[in-house]
């Protein structure tokens, strides 16, 4: 009974706090859109059920309902009647406007090229921080959290403030005469790219840090007494031991960058194209909550795969550890 | 038999494979070698053994180049070797973690070495193959260093290390991490693979009946210095000093001052009050002068009845008996309070023993039985 209490407690978390949002966020993509309040017309709700008047209750019922619906569903009309509830048009329209697979696209590709960009600058960092005398560790560890204390909102308007023409660093530049035209960053996919890198770094650094933290010295020195050279032991050890921080830090960078909103709205330019700010506009510009809802269930679709690979090599890091 | 007349530390004309030259050690202000001048020769089995912090794997790894030397010169087959790097050294190491990389299979260990060499594919298996059997370890080839079990690991630890035929290999505390029985045999093991390889091995350790048994000489260190360095035979029976005879084994020191009593011999005046033990010397002592007799408690017979013709005969009272199954330790409280260990080998089964807890005893040893030590 301890047990299943135990197991009950994130599940129902889960449940209450991931399913049951995203089963009201694809109810509403097969809504149709409607000048009413909310903007939608439910299609399942109308074949389905007819609960109206307790609001706070409905999606229990919903989902109660919904189900028994479908295990009763071995007659096979009842089934039949829930299908033809189903109504994709959102999804399709998605398909028929290139705004969206293009969005999507360069937010894949925002989201590498950044999670690349981070992993340069976070492994260095990582390095460092692990093979920093053990008395500074804490100190480096604590500098690097230490911008969480600050809103990331206040943290992205002082970038603009710094990559603006007459930001910091054009002020910086132009007196130190390496040049002599002040440079555009902001507004460029240039300061995207600053944006995510500065603000996802801790994701990366941790991770990384955590399994060069753990990893034997006497295992680079075996390496240097059976005759490798500093950078090979570096290449053939020290690489592939921290590889499971390496995955997990991509991973916690790749998938909040691919959905990023703020970064790209503030510093990114129009020429940016992010989902996240595509779904923002969809949302409360159009008040398309139906196309909306669409483009998020895609969104999440798309970010499944790596949170699933990213589960795995977890899993796998736990098993041999183990 | 070859290996009872290895004994090429004897031989003048022998030159080492090793030699320490002055060498100094400072980490900081903390002297970790102190001035230590040794030679290692080709084929030895050379143990260094200490309490922790004496220096002796600071040593080993100044051999593997992984510490530089403050001063002094070490030299492998005559080449000064303070400017070469460790990846570079004909020198090879078995670490105390076994160090084996967590990602690459037994065989992959082995065969890491061997690949930095760019060996061909070919003689890189058959030597990997090679050192499996040594090892016996080809049923676990395939398997990653966390899949088998401690004793193993050993092995393979030991198989990368030989792999590159390094001219001298280097164990660091080797088989700290076995159990007891483990080790015993793994002793011999290594031993035997020592012979069969042929190449210098130089092992750290504090487990002295491990330096005993596989080595060919001990060096006995204590902060920072060598303060003996004999066959295993020799720094048991003929112990240079009080530090070494208390290292090794189970030793009874009595101290006191010499007279000089014939040729070799000494009387040693010990106790107020006792009479003065009989003891044999080469190393020579003047009349009067402060000296540490080192006697091994298996050295001393113990009766109930007074000995007839014994050279030194205290009488006692038994405190307390160790049973230890093969062996039995008394302890005998001598006039003055001073213990004295006796031990008798128990060769016959279930015979009663005679002596038991408060009895009156008899011990006794001859002249020739202790070493007589200035310090």
């Amino acid at each position: 009974m301890r047990r299943f209490a135990l197991i009950a407690l994130p599940y129902t978390w889960l449940l209450a706090l991931f399913l049951v949002p995203f089963l009201i966020v694809f109810k509403i993509s097969l809504s149709d859109i409607a000048l009413a309040i909310p903007p939608y017309t439910p299609t399942i709700e109308l074949t389905l059920f007819n609960f109206a008047g307790d609001e706070d209750l409905w999606w229990f019922q919903n989902i109660s309902t919904y189900f028994s619906q479908i295990s009763l569903a071995a007659d096979r009309q009842a089934l039949k009647v829930v299908m033809q509830g189903l109504d994709f048009e959102n999804f399709i329209f998605l398909t028929t406007d290139s705004l969206y697979y293009k969005a999507y696209l360069s937010s894949l590709q925002i989201a590498l090229i950044s999670t690349t960009l981070t992993l340069l600058v976070g492994y260095p960092m990582a390095y460092a921080m692990a093979r920093a005398p053990q008395e500074w560790r804490a100190t480096l560890m604590m500098l690097v959290i230490l911008p969480f204390w600050t809103s990331f909102l206040i943290r992205v308007y002082a970038w603009m403030g710094i990559l603006s023409n007459e930001g910091f660093l054009n002020q910086i530049l132009l007196w130190s005469g390496v040049i002599s035209e002040p440079l555009t960053i902001l507004n460029t996919d240039t300061a995207v790219y600053i944006g995510i890198v500065y603000t996802y770094l801790p994701f990366m650094i941790l991770p990384i840090y955590a399994a060069l933290d753990r990893m034997d010295d006497s295992l680079i020195e075996a390496a240097e007494d059976l005759g490798c050279s500093r950078m090979s032991a570096f290449w053939l050890v020290t690489i592939p031991l921290s590889k499971n921080g390496i995955i997990a830090g991509c991973f916690l960078v790749f998938i909040p960058a691919l959905g990023e909103f703020v970064i790209p709205s503030l510093l990114g330019g129009s020429g940016t194209l992010m989902i996240g700010k595509v779904l923002f506009e969809e949302f409360f510009n159009n008040r398309d909550w139906p196309v909306a809802s669409a483009v998020a269930v895609i969104l999440l679709l798309i970010l499944i795969v790596p949170i699933v690979l990213f589960q795995r090599n977890q899993q796998k890091q736990a098993e041999a550890e183990a | 038999m070859i290996a009872s007349v290895f004994a090429p530390w004897d031989d003048p004309t022998e030159k080492p494979l090793i030699r320490f030259k002055n060498v100094t050690k400072r980490f900081g202000n903390f002297v970790a070698i102190e001035d230590l001048t040794q030679d290692i020769y080709a084929r030895e089995f050379f143990a260094l053994l200490g309490p922790s912090g004496c220096g002796k794997t600071t040593m080993m790894r100044m051999l593997a180049g992984f510490e530089t030397v403050t001063e002094g010169t070490i030299e492998l087959a005559g080449q000064d070797i303070a400017n070469v790097p460790p990846n570079q050294r004909a020198v090879n190491m078995m670490f105390q973690s076994y160090a084996l990389f967590p990602h690459l299979s037994v065989y992959e260990n082995i065969a890491f070495g061997l690949r930095r060499d760019k060996m061909p594919k070919d003689k890189l298996d058959a030597r990997v193959s090679e050192m499996l059997k040594l090892t016996r370890l080809e049923k676990f080839a395939r398997r990653k260093p966390h899949q088998i079990s401690g004793g193993q690991r050993q092995r393979v630890a030991l198989a990368r290390s030989l792999a590159k035929g390094p001219k001298l290999l280097l164990l660091d505390e080797p088989l700290g991490a076995l159990d007891k029985k483990l080790r015993q045999e793994t002793q011999f093991e290594l031993m035997d693979i020592q012979e069969t390889t042929g190449t210098t091995f130089v092992i750290v350790t504090h487990d002295q009946e491990e330096a005993m048994t596989v080595a060919s000489r001990v060096a006995v260190m204590d902060e920072g210095r060598i303060i003996q360095v004999a066959t295993p035979a020799v720094i048991y029976e003929a112990p240079n000093s009080v530090y070494v005879a208390d290292f090794i084994g189970d030793v009874n020191i009595l101290s006191g001052t010499a007279k000089p009593a014939g040729p070799d011999k000494y009387f040693v005046d010990w106790g107020a009050n006792q009479a003065p033990i009989l003891a044999t010397s080469e190393r020579p002592f003047a009349d009067g002068q402060e000296c540490h007799l080192a006697i091994r408690p298996e050295k001393i017979s113990i009766t109930k009845d007074k000995p007839e013709e014994a050279e030194n005969a205290v009488q006692g009272k038994v405190l307390d008996i160790a049973y230890l199954g093969n062996l039995s330790t008394y302890h005998v409280e001598m006039p003055g309070g001073k213990v004295i260990k006796a031990q008798t080998a128990n060769t016959r089964r279930l015979s009663r023993r005679d002596i038991t807890w408060e009895d009156p005893v008899w011990i006794r040893w001859n002249a020739t039985a202790g070493v007589l030590l200035e310090r």
